[in-house]
């Protein structure tokens, strides 16, 4: 899918740009420079209008980075269940991203993860390394 | 033999999906049901009414031989946790496909907005304010004025907008109805929608909650006909706690920097795109068909002085028996977390509890007699919040629980107002110092100045209530504070 089809397919709809700034970035990655500036031109906005929408959000990013991102929740009940312990004895390595986010809503069952949109619970040091791995 | 496997995501966190893929290569029929919340036990197996949990995939063999009674646990509905609660927000959990239109239909939905039609507009308003509901988000504020509001304002357009941007950590109970049974919360946006005049929703759900999405997508599809002339709409955040803020979510809505607003004017007369919305959370919409469907006094019979009804508590962290228990307002804080809760997970001493989400004070053991209450939280300088509590065993360093309050917001502010964005910083730096044995007892005061300044100059509750985590650690925990 092109950007165009992106832009057209949101035609029409009210308040377009959190939609179409997800699509872009499910499509390519990252919202590029490029990519800023055609979205403007197309909702009538400022680039620097559209930028600031995009630098607010933590999803967003404007540079592309390909390597597999395994969200590790570091909020209060996963804190509860030891989280940063288990997170100390699994550094960042080459090739896999261990991003901080804050709660996936399985804060009975912590430490929790995300990757993509498979969820994984009640990890320890050795499961957490193991879904690092298999990235 | 028919196999009930949720397909809720904490079940799928736990396995469950390993499980039910088990079950059918056995030659068992699985069917994907709601959780029934008790989330220690997922993945949970039902049977005819019976329930084995938590089961792994090498378990399913000694449950289909019937040898698996370490597993089981009697009668699902007869367990302890079960038959303690009042549930009527969730009474669908644990029992139906969420997507199932037959089951919602057999177990009594769509009755309240039939209900709705019949009584018109201004009782459906009355019922609701009638009812005491309350919204459950966080603020409390009574639900019906809120729709009388946006019903008596003049415009030719108006939304209700659900906020489903559970960002509390130690919540999930928006999750869990979404999941679960969510046409029960299309209907209660579609009873919002016909008493104030409105003809649009928004359902705003954050990104981390993928599951969700999906189901609430699939479901306003399959029962748009059943709806109209109202349409539900969902939108999905983009990794912004503050977006959870009714106003900045509309700025998020409306394709905007999720940036808090000043109030007035209120979202109730200038909302989305300038025009008169509804902003109610999840649960209080979920709430609406149980009440119109069984009558304001039913709803009202339940709960305690001006908390109305019953709170599905979410209840979390480390604790032995995590999960979600609804039940009418009042009952005390220490029940729910030792008789129901079971105490610490670790086996450890409960030290501290926090309720109502990152922006909810820490209490000590020493105030488990709370009534969970609205009134009785706000006067042990607490909040109920969302209704989530996170237990913390000794274990737990407040000091740094503080500072992580002051991370949180400083990492999460939306920059609008000075005493969030600044006061958020200066926070960690001058806890930081305190860590450090640096002139604590100056800068434990300096704090406390802080958080007055940050409590009544911030915009909105994430500035303003970062002072709950932070003073409660000081109060009751100040040995964590000291020299060091």
């Amino acid at each position: 899918m092109t950007l165009a089809d992106i832009l057209n397919q949101h035609r029409g709809r009210e308040g377009p740009l959190l939609p179409i700034l997800h699509d872009v970035q499910a499509e390519f990655g990252f919202i590029g420079e490029d990519a800023i500036r055609t979205i403007a031109d197309a909702l009538n906005l400022t680039r620097a209008e559209v930028h600031g929408v995009v630098s607010f959000y933590h999803d967003f990013r404007t540079t592309p980075d390909a390597r597999p991102v395994v969200k590790l929740c570091r909020a209060e009940a996963c804190q509860a269940r030891g989280v940063d312990a288990v997170a100390a004895a699994v550094p960042q390595q080459d090739g896999v991203k261990i991003e901080t986010i804050y709660c996936l809503g399985l804060c009975s069952v912590g430490p929790a993860a995300m990757v993509g949109t498979s969820v994984h619970a009640r990890l320890d040091a050795e499961k957490l390394a193991a879904l690092v791995a298999a990235q | 033999m028919k196999v009930r496997i949720s397909d809720d995501a904490l079940a799928l966190a736990c396995g469950a999906d390993n499980v039910a893929a088990a079950f059918t290569k056995a030659g068992a029929e699985v069917g994907r049901t709601s959780s029934w919340g008790m989330h220690w036990l997922e993945p949970l197996v039902e049977i005819d009414g019976i329930g084995y949990g938590p089961v792994a995939a090498n378990d399913v063999q000694t449950i289909l031989d019937g040898v698996a009674d370490k597993l089981c646990i009697g009668q699902i509905a007869d367990h302890p946790f079960i038959a303690r609660q009042q549930r009527l927000t969730f009474a669908r959990a644990g029992r139906t496909v969420p997507l199932s239109l037959e089951d919602y239909a057999a177990t009594g939905g769509w009755q309240g907005l039939t209900a709705a039609r019949a009584l018109g507009p201004d009782a459906t308003i009355e019922a609701l304010i009638a009812s005491g509901l309350r919204g459950r988000g966080g603020a409390g504020f009574p639900a019906g004025i809120k729709w009388r509001t946006v019903a008596q304002a003049n415009a030719d357009q108006k939304y209700i907008v659900c906020n489903a941007d559970e960002g509390d950590s130690g919540t999930f109970a928006d999750r869990m109805a979404m999941e679960g049974d969510p046409y029960q919360l299309i209907e209660g946006m579609a009873i919002a929608g016909f008493a104030v005049g409105a003809t649009k929703g928004y359902v705003y759900i954050r990104s981390e909650y993928p599951h969700a999405i999906a189901k609430m997508e699939a479901a306003a599809r399959a029962c748009a006909h059943l709806i109209a002339p109202f349409d539900v709409e969902i939108r999905v955040g983009a990794g912004a706690y503050v977006c959870g803020e009714e106003t900045s979510l509309l700025n998020s809505l409306e394709g905007k920097r999720g940036e808090v607003r000043a109030k007035p004017p209120l979202p109730a007369l200038e909302g989305l795109f300038g025009k008169p919305t509804v902003v109610n959370n999840v649960l209080t919409l979920t709430t609406v068909p149980w009440i119109l469907a069984h009558g304001a006094e039913a709803y009202a019979a339940y709960g305690m002085g001006r908390s109305r009804g019953t709170m599905p508590i979410q209840i979390a962290g480390n604790v032995m028996f995590g999960g979600l228990f609804e039940t009418a307002f009042g009952i005390s804080l220490g029940e729910l977390v030792q008789d129901i809760g079971g105490g610490t997970a670790s086996g450890r001493p409960v030290r501290a509890v926090q309720v109502g989400g990152p922006l909810g004070a820490y209490h000590p053991p020493s105030q488990f007699d709370t009534a969970f209450d609205y009134e009785a939280f706000t006067a042990v300088d607490g909040l109920i919040g969302h209704g989530g509590l996170v237990v913390f065993d000794d274990s737990v360093d407040m000091a740094k629980q503080a500072r992580f309050a002051m991370e949180f917001c400083a990492a999460e502010s939306c920059g609008k107002c000075t005493p969030c964005r600044l006061g958020s910083t200066r926070g960690i730096e001058t806890l930081d110092r305190v860590l450090a044995g640096d002139n604590v007892s100056e800068n434990l005061a300096l704090i406390e100045d802080l958080c007055d300044t940050m409590k009544f100059g911030s915009l909105c509750a994430l500035g303003g209530f970062t002072p709950y985590p932070v003073l409660s650690a000081m109060t009751h925990f100040p040995e964590d504070f000291g020299e060091r």
